[in-house]
């Protein structure tokens, strides 16, 4: 099961031929991936070979899921093309998208996600700024390192990469159903609550690790929907208790206005809705083993 | 990015929003020709990123010229809440005030859409308005993508229920400010007050403007809105080296690979300096994924210059950029700094975890640093650079 994506999931890279979609293309084959194409206008009708496997170019998102069945594409594509590139594949119908590109202008998420809500929410879209999800053993959509944790039945959703990869390795023992960076900026197109609510589902998955950070309420609105749907136990960690008032931390969407944002609103929103709340990385991977070790 | 006042003026003159004559200037003498210039009679607005400088004797009105540089020559260098005041405003005395309104356009972030506020009830703080009397604050969803055309903007002029003789008048103003809000890839767009004078017509008085850093490769000309002179030294050395720092008030330096971990960093660190006499990190600092040699020297550099800093905490998970690639980084930046002729004299504390960890702590315990430490652990670490820190 896992969720978003699994071993069918058939996936295309749009910016594949770039040297970052060339990079993490040949990493997502090696982690089992089935890559069925890359989409690149200018390269329509040819080919690359990545380690021994003949991958096709196609001119367009349609095109490519014309030809291979495509239903997730990953995109790597800069900034000032990421707007036109996922309105391609709203228009092109694929059922998911993964935005890797970090630094696209807020007016221009903004537009691709309310142009993917007026088309009926047919493209789910992950990111952007994100590392995009795995599913261990299964697939790999984006840039998670594939090869630091295994197999397992805890799901985890986090706004950080890098923190994404510290609590996957911590607990890599156990191993993980699926793991989804949902990105760190302003406007996002998978939230906590999406995610939670497919691991909720998801038969595969017996414990969620929820990762946030300062910024935004969307922890805050994660534990009230934790409180009302979740009743599978939730371990949680936010980052940034220490940032001061008014000042961008790294991620476009990690900053603290006035009063609101901060970490310490959103561990108690947490906190107040069941989540264990770990005060380090280290901690929380400790409360998720305790929780399943009953 | 959040500009001043008078950049926000000049924005919304670009894109037709009415507003008063003003400029910016930065010596008192100047004042005179600027005042001068409006007829002999002005307004001496501080320019600060903070609200409540009316209170605090920032706005004052000059009868005359000279007046005008008796006022700015009190206000230029003045603090108000921990701002020095560097430049102000010289605008052109507003007519008669009849009454006060407020319009803005943000982000919802909550729900992923834009938004307009409107309110009839302007001049004071809008966070008091939407808290006492929040029906008297329209708040109205904004498509990205259809924007705001003027039947839209009626729209918006219904729902805050301004009075009739205004409307069509504010419901031009709205699409103007959406004009600067798209055109110039704005986060927010405010303007309180938005007056009604007695002649009948509606102005903007005063405004707030902040921009979308992200958006520079399509707004060239944003970059010469920063403000230099009240940047942090070590964050403007930071920035031209394309760091991603952020200067905080603690003694332990901070260097991360991803901004969540480097934020966590900070906390971990904070909660361990509880322990040695209430140590907190002095910065926070994001190398990205990759953490190449190269990098790591510029942030290392940054870090040492620092001298409230007394040790480092150098923490990174490796994923796709293995352990062993970046311990060889950092002592390839060891070697850099000193080939540069830079001593290194503050103990650093290393954390390799993740892909090749093994291989990394053995090149790091090979290279055999004098003032550099191995802990394995994240918070065995931060605990670690916290006691040297005390110590010194």
């Amino acid at each position: 099961m896992a969720i978003f994506l699994n071993k069918d999931s058939k996936v295309i890279v749009q910016g594949m031929t770039g040297a970052t979609g060339m990079k993490h293309t040949k990493l997502m084959l090696a982690d089992g991936t089935n890559i069925v194409g890359g989409v690149n206008p200018r390269k329509a009708g040819t080919s690359v070979d990545i380690d021994g496997t003949e991958i096709p170019v196609f001119g367009t998102v349609a095109e490519a899921i014309e030809k291979t069945g495509a239903n997730v594409s990953v995109l790597f594509v800069p900034p000032a093309f990421s707007k036109a590139a996922v309105v391609e594949a709203i228009d092109a119908e694929i059922p998911l998208a993964v935005v890797i590109t970090e630094g696209i202008a807020v007016h221009d998420s903004a537009a691709f996600y309310a142009y993917a809500v007026s088309k009926g929410n047919k493209t789910r879209i992950i990111g952007p700024n994100c590392p995009g999800l795995i599913t261990p053993g299964q697939s790999n959509a984006g840039i998670i390192p594939g090869d630091i944790t295994k197999p397992g039945r805890i799901g985890l959703v986090s706004k950080s990469g890098t923190l994404t990869y510290q609590m996957m390795y911590e607990l890599r023992d156990i191993g993980f159903s699926s793991a989804v960076g949902i990105g760190g900026d302003p406007v996002i197109g998978t939230t906590h609550i999406d995610a939670l609510a497919a691991f909720e589902a998801d038969p595969d998955t017996d414990l969620i690790v929820m990762i946030g950070e300062i910024g935004g309420d969307a922890e805050e609105r994660a534990a009230d929907f934790i409180a009302k749907n979740v009743t599978k136990p939730v371990v949680g960690y936010v980052a940034g208790f220490t940032a001061p008032e008014g000042k961008t931390m790294g991620h476009a969407g990690a900053i603290v206005s006035g009063s609101s944002g901060t970490a310490a609103a959103k561990k108690e929103a947490l906190e107040a809705a069941g989540v264990k709340v770990g005060k380090t990385p280290t901690e929380t991977a400790k409360l998720a083993r305790e929780l399943l070790a009953g | 990015m959040d500009l001043f006042e008078y950049q926000a003026r000049d924005l919304f003159a670009k894109h037709d929003v009415p507003v008063l004559a003003g400029e910016v200037i930065d010596t008192p003498e100047a004042a005179r020709a600027a005042t001068e210039r409006l007829g002999g009679k002005s307004v001496v607005k501080a320019q600060v990123k903070v609200g409540g400088r009316g209170k605090a004797g920032g706005v004052k009105l000059a009868a005359t010229p000279d007046e005008a540089v008796a006022r700015a020559t009190d206000i230029l260098g003045m603090d108000i809440k921990g701002h020095t005041v560097h430049k102000v405003m010289i605008a052109e005395t507003a007519p008669e005030i009849v009454e006060e309104y407020y319009v803005s356009y943000l982000l919802d972030r909550t729900n992923r859409t834009f938004l307009a506020m409107a309110s009839v009830q302007g001049g004071v703080e809008i966070e008091v308005v939407a808290e006492e009397n929040p029906e008297a604050l329209a708040k109205v969803p904004v498509d990205a993508n259809e924007g705001v055309s003027i039947e839209k903007a009626r729209e918006i002029v219904a729902q805050a229920k301004f009075p009739a003789e205004v409307a069509e008048q504010v419901a031009e103003i709205l699409v103007t400010l959406w004009d600067t809000f798209i055109k110039e890839d704005a986060l927010l767009v405010e303007v309180n007050p938005l007056a009604k004078v007695a002649s009948g017509k509606v102005i903007a008085l005063d405004g707030k403007v902040s921009l979308d850093e992200n958006a520079e490769f399509r707004q060239p000309e944003h970059e010469a809105l920063e403000d230099k002179d009240s940047a942090n030294p070590l964050e403007a050395a930071a920035k031209a080296k394309n760091l991603n720092y952020v200067k905080l008030d603690g003694e332990v330096g901070i260097i991360g690979n991803g901004a969540g971990l480097v934020m966590s960093t900070l906390d971990v660190v904070a909660y361990a300096g509880e322990a040695h006499g209430g140590v907190k990190p002095a910065n926070f600092l994001d190398i990205g994924g990759g953490a190449s040699a190269a990098v790591m020297a510029n942030g290392l550099e940054i870090i040492l210059g620092d001298p409230d800093v007394k040790s480092v905490f150098v923490n990174v998970f490796g994923g796709i950029t293995a352990c062993d690639e970046v311990a060889n980084g950092i002592v390839q930046a060891l070697q850099l700094l000193a080939d540069k002729g830079e001593e290194v004299t503050k103990p650093l504390v290393v954390r390799l975890d993740g892909n090749n960890a093994e291989l990394g702590r053995k090149i790091l315990s090979d290279a055999n640093h004098p003032l550099v430490q191995r802990v394995d652990t994240m918070d065995g670490a931060a605990d670690k650079a916290a006691e040297l820190a005390a110590a010194k």
